[in-house]
């Protein structure tokens, strides 16, 4: 067990690197110049904002510069607001991102396990129908569209009330949370409710599953016992992804509610070509996601004994 | 799943309601809520370049003079003041004081007004120093910050030379680029200056209390501040940042805050919910600025006024951009500058011309044979990446192509591409824009000189130079405005660029917020004076 987790936080790193490498050819290689703005600027005022971000040295040099940095968690300046730090802007908002998150993907594994095994029980018939209508335009309707309506359906249920009931946008108290979480987790939900639903017919013929009828156990034991555990494998599987893309990609969402969180300022930062931050969150988000899916791993083995971790 | 979470949720929200309820408006506590649409990235007024930042500046900090609500000139730090040819001299007042409780004083704006001009600082705002005399040579590295022609005689005279006859300089010293900063605080915070709200002191109308970045912020009255009797306003609480104007307008619906930009879209509802509309002119010009470098077909004189010919500023105002506010482009000089007495357009107006396609034709016609060419090669247009600016690209792609049968390529690019595409010359037209940084008409007026780093189309035109240098070295209006009046006909014969439009902005406000002002330069909405009614 010990050893299968050192290879896979040693492949783990690999991976990151290889993040960090190919985002820093990519970054360089995009058009345009960090340092210029609206106003031009005299030489040696370019001189020395190059100096300060050590754009003045070659290319090869500034990459094992960063790499150095990275090594020892320093990330530097933003170039956007030259008193922060990336370190503080990563510290000051990916909780933020990650409350949302977590709390988006409490919404989709709810849901998306429950819709699922209604589905699965009501195969083919009205529930079914609806459910997976709506799960189609879940996963089709894109998330800007979903955030846009649950805000507009807030200022309407506000209005209607004549009194702030839960607020249109912002970030601090929990009821700040609800909408933007449930609109994040939308698509996911839909996805969840998919596998589960498939997984549970799966299930549903197994031989385990008669067994338990024949010993003449509750239907609602056999579904929580029997079926749905052996259901939500699959579901696990793509939730460790799910939560990284999720506490990562919340942008619209954040962008709409006003949520200070750090996918604005991971997508801000690549249209801003501030080159500290978009290396700084890079790496954050994919050593995140790596570290996200050798969790799964281990966890699937907890859930399945049959999974032996080698 | 037990029967606790909905419970859970229903106690949290009924819970939570209590301190939801607060509106955009609080008549007994005088607040006021806004939403900011950026996080300021840069609250040290030596750097600072972005809107927001110095919107928020202008109220936590004041300079030696600042604007009244009706957009005069007044006392701000300075009590007096006294311009010569020169020379200026400001004579601070003593009641100023910093949040910490220290008095401002003339070696505050020494201490900033050096500190920007060290090329160390990069600041990207430090030209609008360079009437100070040295201050160019100084910001070149070519002298020491100390050499800068400004002196403390004592805490509260400063005396300023003048690199040349600098008769707005009164004018230049509201902006936030000249408001002071005292330097034991800035040495004791050096990078982390600005960083937070504990990482600066205020000596405006009000100081922050509160700043969660990307989320809120929270200003309140500063009871230091000397002018405090006439400041209403007990805070101004940000509570929301976001670029997202149907949010905006969401929140203004639920009357959370209350100021909110429109745009085209937001706009239909905003009338659908039977707002009232307000409309802004920003003083921004917006127009077309053609590659002159050699070379580009484009440094054609027929060719630029084929397309002046064909170019329809109504058609473009009315149809194109369709909100309210916007002002037909004329000239480079927007109508809003003060002239001699009178406002410049007014004083001297521009060339009026109607879109004349048999002409535009003809010119294009001579343009072909000037350039040897048969027909023109397809032109590349530059644009930002707004759905406004593609809007309004397409629009002139169309035209042209009716009117002349030239053919646009549309090269839409995000800002720093584009801005690098721009600098390194590689189009034919690029949608450009100019703002003014100070209420002069200089601010226009010298963006197509030769040396002006911002003019990049690179005209260059001795006659245009000429007369820049003219105004640059006089301080007697009427020669000041008679060389302007130049550049405005020669930006007009030389087709040198091609007027779009002035823009407009619309917004909503709620009607309980009285004395909000909106400003051309400087921090734009002004809340300083403002108050509610109930």
């Amino acid at each position: 067990m010990l050893s299968y987790i050192t290879k896979r936080l040693v492949a783990g790193l690999i991976t990151v690197w290889f993040i960090a490498t190919a985002t820093f050819i990519a970054m360089h290689l995009v058009p345009g110049d960090p340092l210029m703005n609206q106003k031009a600027v005299s030489a040696e005022i370019r001189l020395n904002l190059e100096r300060k971000y050590g754009l003045d040295k070659p290319v090869v040099e500034q990459y094992f510069i960063f790499l150095g940095n990275m090594l020892t968690g320093d990330f530097g300046i933003s170039y956007t607001q030259q008193n922060r730090k990336v370190n503080d802007i990563i510290k000051d908002h990916f909780p933020v991102s990650a409350t949302l998150g977590i709390l988006a993907i409490f919404f989709a594994t709810l849901g998306g396990i429950l819709w699922g095994a209604i589905t699965a029980v009501y195969k083919n018939r009205l529930p079914d129908i609806i459910i997976m209508f709506l799960v189609i335009l879940g996963i089709s309707v894109p998330s800007f569209v979903f955030a846009a309506l649950g805000q507009l359906l807030l200022v309407n249920l506000n209005q209607l009330v004549g009194q702030s009931v839960l607020p249109v946008a912002g970030w601090g108290t929990f009821s700040h949370m609800l909408m933007p979480s449930m609109v994040l987790g939308l698509s996911t939900m839909a996805l969840l409710t998919r596998l589960m639903r498939s997984s549970m017919l799966d299930v549903v013929n197994e031989d385990y599953i008669k067994t338990a009828k024949a010993k003449g156990l509750s239907p609602l034991r056999i579904f929580f016992r029997h079926q749905l555990r052996n259901a939500i494998l699959p579901v696990i599987t793509v939730l460790g992804p799910q939560i990284a893309a999720i506490t990562t990609g919340g942008f619209v969402v954040e962008l709409v509610f006003a949520i200070p969180g750090l996918g604005r300022y991971f997508v801000q930062a690549v249209q801003q070509l501030d080159y500290t931050v978009i290396m700084g969150t890079t790496v954050f988000y994919g050593s995140f996601l790596v570290l996200m899916v050798i969790l799964v791993d281990i966890v699937y083995g907890f859930i399945d004994p049959r999974v032996r971790l080698q | 799943m037990n029967t606790s979470l909905p419970i859970f949720l229903a106690v949290m929200i009924l819970l939570q309601n209590s301190w939801c309820q607060a509106d955009a408006t609080d008549f007994h506590t005088q607040t006021i809520k806004l939403a900011l649409t950026q996080e300021p990235p840069q609250l040290n007024g030596m750097k600072a370049t972005d809107q927001v930042s110095v919107m928020v500046l202008g109220h936590i900090m004041e300079g030696l003079t600042r604007y009244d609500r009706r957009g005069r000139l007044v006392p701000g730090v300075a009590e007096r003041w006294e311009i010569t040819d020169k020379r200026a001299t400001f004579w601070l007042r003593p009641d100023a004081r910093w949040s910490n409780g220290d008095t401002v004083t003339a070696h505050d704006f020494v201490f900033a007004w050096r500190t920007t001009l060290n090329p160390a600082t990069a600041s990207e705002y430090a030209f609008i120093l360079y009437a100070i005399k040295n201050a160019e040579a100084i910001n070149q590295g070519k002298m020491a910050p100390e050499q800068l022609g400004v002196q403390a005689l004592d805490d509260f005279t400063l005396t300023i030379e003048l690199e040349r006859p600098t008769a707005y300089f009164s004018k230049l010293t509201a902006f936030v680029s000249y408001f002071p900063i005292q330097e034991k605080f800035y040495k004791s915070r050096l990078d982390r200056y600005a960083a937070d709200a504990d990482d600066l002191i205020f000596n405006g109308p009000f100081k922050m209390t509160d700043w969660v970045h990307s989320a809120s912020m929270k200003l309140k009255k500063n009871p230091l501040y000397w002018n405090r009797d006439q400041i209403k306003l007990n805070a101004i609480e940000a509570d929301y940042i976001t670029a997202d104007t149907r949010a905006r307008l969401n929140l203004f619906i639920d009357d959370k805050i209350i100021f909110t930009r429109l745009d085209g879209e937001t706009y239909q509802d905003a009338l659908t919910r039977k707002f009232r509309i307000r409309s802004f002119s920003t003083g921004s010009v917006f127009f077309l600025e053609y590659n002159h470098r050699p070379g580009r077909v484009t440094s054609n004189l027929s060719l630029r006024q084929a397309i002046s010919a064909v170019f329809n500023a109504d058609e473009f105002v009315n149809k194109v951009l369709a909100t309210p506010g916007n002002l037909r482009g004329e000239s480079l000089f927007p109508v809003w500058l003060s002239g001699t007495e009178d406002k410049f357009r007014v004083e001297y107006p521009a060339q009026k011309v109607a879109p004349d396609t048999a002409l535009g034709r003809k010119l294009l016609t001579q343009a072909g044979l000037q350039l040897g060419i048969a027909h023109i090669p397809p032109l590349v247009l530059l644009v930002g990446d707004s759905p406004t600016a593609a809007k309004q690209a397409e629009y002139l792609q169309g035209l042209l192509k009716n009117k002349l049968d030239l053919d646009i390529k549309i090269d839409i690019q995000t800002f720093k591409q584009r801005l690098a595409k721009m600098t390194s010359g590689d189009f034919d037209m690029v949608g450009a824009g100019w703002g003014p940084d100070f209420d002069d008409v200089m601010t226009f007026g010298d963006l197509f000189a030769s040396w002006n780093l911002n003019n990049r189309g690179r005209y260059n035109n001795a006659e245009y130079d000429r007369f820049v240098r003219t105004a640059m070295n006089s301080s007697i209006p009427k020669i000041r405005m008679d060389a302007m009046a130049e550049l405005q006909r020669i930006i007009h014969e030389d087709a040198v660029i091609l007027p779009l439009y002035e823009q407009g902005v619309i917004y909503l406000l709620n009607p309980k917020v009285r004395g909000v002002v909106r400003k051309v330069v400087g921090a734009d909405p002004d809340f300083t004076f403002a108050r509610i009614v109930q």
